[in-house]
């Protein structure tokens, strides 16, 4: 029966095979081995140093600040953001309680989840840019607003101690609307009988959402906390065109720290493929450590 | 407890289930809508803020961020799309991404399937390899990426944009494709070759429309994430502004909005960078809810 099937797995897979090996494996294969050389500038001349850039790196003030702002994404992202978007999809999934006939979900739940959505169609770029002038200190649309109830309008963006929770804001709000729809659609599969029976026994919302909701959408709220995670590691078209790390290194992140010494004034490939290297295994740490630690029995309805 | 019991304590319950909603819901509603209608108005009025300042004049931006336009000045969208050069971008943008997404799907899909439908040696191999691309930050690959493209004469052309946005989805869509071309019952395909239908005709003929909602999902996905594209072509696009895709036109406006105060003239870029592709996505926002979503979990 699987006559002649050469000829088609050979066309098939060929193609895909050599672009994903030219431009996908072969630089990253060559990344690691860039980042053992001193490698400077456009000129095609690269010592081999060993590991003498992870020794700088290591002592290096301006990666570690970066990496501490990373860690500081990596602990709040995730958890305000699935917080909120668990929050949010069961008002939307079930706010509503009609009497015993059932657990439904608010008015104007499709018109809700349609506009809370909107932030994932956009691109980073013009999220950015224009979160940048709403906190403009002078035309912003924040500031407006505060000086309008006559309170003080802070520089935001310009104060070293403010910039960069501004844009850890910006992360949440273009984050939350993705998985108000995620969870929503995992509740949608859970049974509603499950949530009749709670309600019976009289069950209040926070017991229903931590007892019952949280531990049947598992897997779902496992594969957000390893993607937002991932997001939190990066956060780089957000910082580099809100306040290009900012003012004085106070918001900068490992992927501009990376940027700017490959493309920057220096162009240091050598020192900045060694950041990639180390971004390449933070990025899977967190991805194996999320794994293993919510690893927990799945749950089949039948 | 025996039944008996079991239905009179379920009995003794309703009445009192049924008293306790209208209670709770006043103010539970009033509280949970509090809530909603609170994080849609955060989500809605920078947008809407954008919208209306796009029609503003500097002064009135300047004077009261919260006001509304005093008149309909399209002569900002006009200067935006002219002098900005965002309508050129947008086409660009439009050129490139159309590229992209169609060799996307095309290798993705076929590799995809002979994954999914054939056994040869090394199959496990090439599959994981494939796939693991998901995990790699492409920061770790843009500089020897940028001398791989520079050394194949693509630097700052659209076609080392389109195959490198392509190289860059693959691993996703083939993952995403070959679950979806697994989940295909057997039986057609094994009775379309009984028949005499050769394995190219059979996967265009057959596999290709049975695989169309995963495809679908799967092309969501691609588009946006390919419109939405900024450091790719950031490294492999400099130079040539000609040749710039919207993302990198938005930010040289936002740039030279800075120098010289344009304020409205920003906004109506990015207005006319956003509006279309919100039009698209209240068209269609079942698909592209589910797409993305569908996209994320597997």
């Amino acid at each position: 029966m699987r006559h002649g099937k050469y000829p088609l797995i050979i066309t098939f897979l060929v193609p895909p095979l050599v672009l994903y090996g030219v431009f996908v494996l072969s630089p990253y294969l060559q990344a690691f081995q860039i980042s053992t050389t001193n490698w400077l500038g456009y000129s095609a001349h690269a010592d081999s140093v060993g590991m003498a850039n992870f020794r700088t790196l290591w002592h290096d003030g301006q990666v570690w600040n970066a990496i501490k702002n990373n860690a500081i994404m990596l602990a709040v992202v995730p958890v305000v953001t699935i917080g909120l978007g668990l929050f949010f999809a069961t008002m939307l999934n079930m706010g509503g309680r009609k009497g015993r006939a059932g657990v439904t979900g608010v008015r104007g739940t499709a018109v809700y989840r349609m506009v809370y959505f909107f932030p994932q169609v956009l691109s980073v770029v013009i999220i950015a840019l224009l979160w940048k002038e709403v906190y403009h200190p002078n035309n912003g649309l924040l500031n407006g607003a505060l000086r309008a109830f006559g309170l003080p309008a802070p520089t935001w963006l310009g104060d070293p101690r403010t910039a960069f929770w501004c844009v850890l804001a910006v992360m949440v709000w273009s984050n939350v609307g993705f998985y108000v729809v995620l969870f929503g659609a995992a509740m949608a599969a859970i049974p509603r009988d499950i949530y009749e029976a709670v309600l019976l026994d009289g069950a209040s919302r926070w017991t229903t959402l931590r007892r019952i909701t949280v531990p049947l959408l598992w897997d779902t709220v496992q594969v957000a906390w390893i993607y937002l995670a991932i997001a939190a590691l990066d956060g780089f078209i957000l910082v580099q065109q809100m306040t290009n790390g900012g003012p004085n290194f106070s918001s900068d992140v490992i992927g501009l720290r990376m940027y700017e010494t490959a493309f920057g004034s220096e162009s240091k490939f050598g020192y900045a493929s060694a950041i990639g290297v180390v971004m390449l295994f933070l990025t899977l740490s967190v991805a194996v450590l999320a794994l293993r630690t919510g690893r927990r029995d799945r749950i089949e309805y039948s | 407890m025996d039944r008996a019991t079991a239905t009179g304590a379920e009995q003794a319950e309703r009445p009192r289930a049924d008293e306790r909603p209208p209670r709770d819901r006043g103010v539970a509603n009033l509280f949970s809508h509090g809530f909603l209608l609170f994080w849609a108005a955060l989500t809605a009025l920078p947008l809407l803020w954008m919208f209306l300042s796009s029609f503003k004049s500097d002064g009135e931006i300047l004077s009261d961020p919260w006001g509304l336009p005093g008149a309909l000045r399209f002569e900002n969208w006009s200067r935006a799309w002219t002098e900005a050069h965002i309508g050129r971008y947008f086409l660009n943008s439009g050129i490139v991404v159309a590229g992209s997404l169609t060799l996307t799907m095309l290798l993705g899909a076929t590799a995809a399937y002979v994954f999914a439908r054939y056994e040869f040696r090394g199959r496990q191999v090439v599959y994981y390899l494939f796939v693991g691309g998901m995990m790699f930050p492409v920061f770790l690959a843009l500089v020897p990426l940028f001398f791989v493209v520079r050394n194949a004469g693509l630097f700052g052309s659209w076609t080392g944009l389109i195959l490198v946005y392509a190289a860059y989805s693959l691993p996703f869509t083939v993952f995403f494709l070959t679950a979806f071309f697994r989940t295909l019952p057997t039986s057609v395909a094994e009775a379309a070759l009984i028949d005499g239908c050769g394995h190219f005709r059979l996967f265009f003929r057959v596999m290709l429309p049975m695989a169309r909602p995963g495809l679908i999902s799967v092309a969501i996905f691609n588009f946006l994430s390919h419109w939405n594209q900024f450091i790719l072509p950031q490294v492999l696009m400099q130079g040539d502004d000609s040749k710039w895709v919207l993302a990198q036109g938005l930010t040289a406006l936002a740039v030279s909005q800075g120098y010289q105060g344009d304020f409205s003239g920003l906004f109506a870029g990015l207005t006319i960078a956003t509006l279309p592709v919100l039009a698209v996505y209240v068209a269609f926002q079942r698909q592209i809810q589910t797409g993305l979503t569908a996209g994320q979990l597997k």
